[in-house]
Parts: structure tokens; sequence; C-alpha cells
């Protein structure tokens, strides 16, 4: 998609959401019958695709001290192979003896492959306006290679299922001075916060809708966000502490939540509100 | 009664159990030391939010799972016995300044300012008055609260002691615990207790 016809379609979803309002205080049907028509409109084409052509455009690139690819990058299903890769993510690895998610494979890559430090691979895990984070494009590149493949994320290493057991328990856990879990929002059939649907991440289909439908485009921020990102927010809004990019909690989560989608196509980047 | 329903979660428990080789409760325990090293303090959320107290660790459950009776009538006594009612007697406040606290959303996030006073966000889980039709649906529709209950004063007793503390009518409520958690003041939860029961308030139209 080209630039101009993104323009054309962030003006049409500007106006839609101008028209919302107005149509909204007639009555809630109404709403919610423009939100959908709103969703719809943006189903039409996703800036995302910018992301994912730079997202290309980094994996072939040569960089970092060792002035190498990411070609090389093995995500799980060999050295270099991209197709299909996410819906098997997160996976242990013998390399490392860790489950990882993407992020955490990119970050092992950065290191291994083009020598960066821990510390200048993630120095920028979400992107700002023009501080654009790399983790975000090669993730929409990298997912969108998996668009349409089946969720299967074996639990196969004792690992795996240990990341999938503390992962559930996580999810589960209340804390904070608003005593929120995961699960506060999210265990629920048919529940809304506002007037945003909440799937129900315990139950197979909510877990299927709300997984394979990120990485997304924001149209709210104007950025393309990451799994690692959902999870960050989410435990912002928790009222917990800041959640490390990468970290075994991170993945322990993904673990859990992917899993639980298995046997769904995988269906991002998508667009969100 | 509440019938205890089969979960994906539930059966997954059951298959993971004995391959992970942890029992439940090791589960817990180290579920807890990963996250106490994933996350960082950043602004005023601090690590203790990890911390948990008696309610949050049994609550920490799917909601098929149903604590026992004593289990539940263990945390609605403790938490019932940590309201603290106005020292003044009044309990309502302006319904005007609780409808800004319903609609607010903000506070004690690590993004947020501490010295902003916190709203109550209601109406992200619950219907209230009939003109926001922005509302969640997590809770019950609260729409003539006090139409349907009058403002007599144990129901404004009742009112503010579920604002101030929600586990104390009902163990593992998802409702966040107002006054017991220092998210408002005690003047905000009379105004909160005032949009839900004063019959000029738009909730009771």
């Amino acid at each position: 998609m080209k630039p101009s016809s993104i323009e054309k379609l962030l003006a049409a979803a500007a106006l839609a959401a101008a028209a919302l309002y107005p149509a909204a205080l007639v009555h809630s049907q109404s709403a919610v019958d423009e939100i959908a028509k709103y969703r719809q409109q943006l189903q039409d084409g996703n800036p995302a695709e910018l992301w994912e052509a730079r997202g290309e455009a980094l994996w072939k690139q040569k960089r970092g001290p060792k002035n190498a690819s990411l070609e090389q990058c093995d995500l799980g299903k060999g050295a270099g192979v991209v197709k299909g890769a996410y819906a098997e993510l997160p996976r242990h690895f013998a390399d490392a003896d860790r489950v990882m998610d993407l992020e955490t494979r990119l970050v092992h890559c950065m290191v291994t492959l083009q020598g960066f430090s821990f510390a200048d691979a993630t120095r920028r895990p979400f992107g700002a306006g023009t501080n654009r984070s790399d983790f975000e494009a090669l993730g929409a590149w990298i997912t969108a290679e998996s668009r349409g493949v089946v969720m299967n994320v074996a639990l196969r290493h004792e690992k795996e299922k240990a990341a999938y057991r503390l992962g559930e328990k996580m999810f589960y856990f209340r804390g904070g001075p608003h005593d929120f879990a995961c699960a506060t929002c999210h265990s629920e059939n048919g529940k809304r916060i506002r007037l945003q649907d909440l799937p129900n991440l315990t139950e197979k289909t909510g877990a299927q809708l709300g997984y394979t439908t990120w990485p997304a485009y924001r149209v709210s921020q104007g950025e393309l966000r990451t799994f690692q990102w959902r999870l960050y927010d989410c435990f912002r809004q928790q009222r917990f502490p800041e959640l490390k990019f990468t970290s075994d909690a991170s993945i322990a989560l993904t673990e859990f939540l992917a899993h639980n989608a298995n046997g769904a196509p995988f269906n991002a980047p998508a667009i969100k509100r | 009664m509440k019938m205890p329903r089969t979960t994906l979660a539930g059966l997954a428990v059951a298959a993971a159990a004995g391959c992970a080789g942890m029992s439940d409760q090791e589960a817990t325990q180290r579920a807890l030391e990963v996250m106490q090293a994933s996350f960082s303090e950043r602004g005023q959320a601090k690590l203790d939010r990890l911390n948990q107290d008696e309610a949050q660790k049994l609550c920490s459950i799917p909601p098929s799972v149903v604590p026992s009776k004593e289990v539940t009538e263990r945390i609605e006594k403790a938490n019932l016995a940590s309201i603290r009612y106005p020292a003044d007697g009044r309990l309502l406040g302006d319904w005007r300044q609780g409808e800004r606290i319903a609609q607010s959303g903000i506070g004690k996030q690590f993004s947020d300012d501490p010295k902003v006073a916190s709203g109550a966000n209601c109406y992200a889980c619950h219907q209230l008055s009939k003109a926001e039709l922005s509302f969640g649906t997590i809770g019950p529709s609260l729409y003539n609260f006090g139409k349907l209950r009058g403002a007599s004063e144990p129901i404004q007793r009742y009112t503010y002691g579920k604002v101030y503390n929600s586990q104390a009518f009902t163990a593992c409520s998802n409702m966040p615990r107002f006054g017991h958690n220092g998210i408002l003041t005690e003047q905000q939860i009379k105004d909160v207790t005032a949009l839900l029961l004063d019959p000029d308030s738009p909730i009771n139209k």
C-alpha cells in the first residue's frame, strides 16, 4: 500500500470517529453499530505495512560491531526461516537453554550475530514518534510472515511446560493498590471496559481472538505495537511496577496465552483503535 | 449457589501439573519470584506492589474456583474491620464532584503524577448515569442505585462502606478497595456515595 492511500485511510478513520460521537448521543445500540462500522473501515488498509517494510530491510541489513545481518537468526525453524516461525513461539531454544518469545529471540540474535551488548540491543523496546523501535518493525514483518498459519505452540520441553504453568499463575495474580489481575478484565465472556470489548483469555475462542491479533497498528497512538507492549501496558494499567522488556514473567505469560490460542490461524499485524 | 465450572485453564492445570513437576504451592511461589525479578520500580509504582495481602493471595484464582465458606467469611470479616467511617458522621458529599471522580481513570499508574488526585473510574466497569453511554460491563449497572434503595442511614453506611472496601461485603470482588488502599480520600468517597444516593444525582433520574 502506498503512503498516499494510508493517509486517505487515516483521514477516513478520523471522519468515522468524528461521525461516531453525535450518533452515540442518540442511543447506545446505534453507537455500537457505528463503532463496528468504524472498525470495519479500518480493516480496508493497515499502516502496519510501513513497519513491515522497514522490518524486512532491517532483517537484511548488516549492522552492529560484527557488521552482520539477522538473516542467520534461528527463530525456531532453522537459521533464517521466518515463514511460520511466529505461530510456534514462544519455544525453548537449546543454544540459550531458555524459553524465548520473538522479541527475546531477536535480542539474542542481535547480541550473538551482530555483536550488540544486551543494553544497546534493548535501548528502545517501544517507539514514540520519530524515536522508532527496531523491535516493532522486525516484529511487524516477522509476524506478517505467519499470517494464516495455524497457531501451534507446543509444550514439549520441561521449561516450556514450566513457563506455561507460571504464566497461568501470573494471569490470576492479584496485586497493587487496585487488586487487579489480568483475570480481572479477561476471564469472563461478553465483558467490556467502557466500550472496548474484552476477550476472555481463559477460554479457547477468546484466547485465539486476543492473541492472534497482535501485533497491531494502534490508530490512537500512530504506532505498531507488539505483544511485549501489550503486556507492558496492561500491567501499567493494573498499577503494577514497570514490566521489564523480555523478562521471564513476560515470556511466561506469552507462553500461557499463545498456547491457549493454538488451533486458530494467526491474523496479524492487525489494526486496532 | 455458584456452581464450579470447568474451564480451559482448569483443565490445563490438571494436564500440566504432573509434567512441570511443581506442586501448586511451589508454582505459586516460583511465579512470585519470577515476577519480582521481572519488574522495575518506576515513579510511584514500587516493587512492594507485588507483596500481596491475605485477600489478594486468596483471590488469585480463576472465577471457576469458588473459595470455601470459611475463606469467604475470613476475607469479609477482615475487610469489614478495616472500614473507617468519617468522624463527622456525614456520608453524603457533592454528587457533581462524584460524577467527575466516576469519570476519571487516572491515579496510581507509574505514568501518573502522584500529586494529582486519583479518580475511581466507575464508568470503566459500571453503567451509572443514563447520559453516559461509554460504560463498561464488568460490574453491574448502578443506574437508579439510590432510587431503588432510598438513602436511609443503613443504605448510606453500606454504600460508603462498599466503595471504601468492596471485599467487606463480597470476598474476591473485582472492585478496587478505594478507601482501604488509599486510592480515594474520605471526601472523594463521600462524593461518590452522593452520586449513588442523592435524589438529584443523574443516576437516580
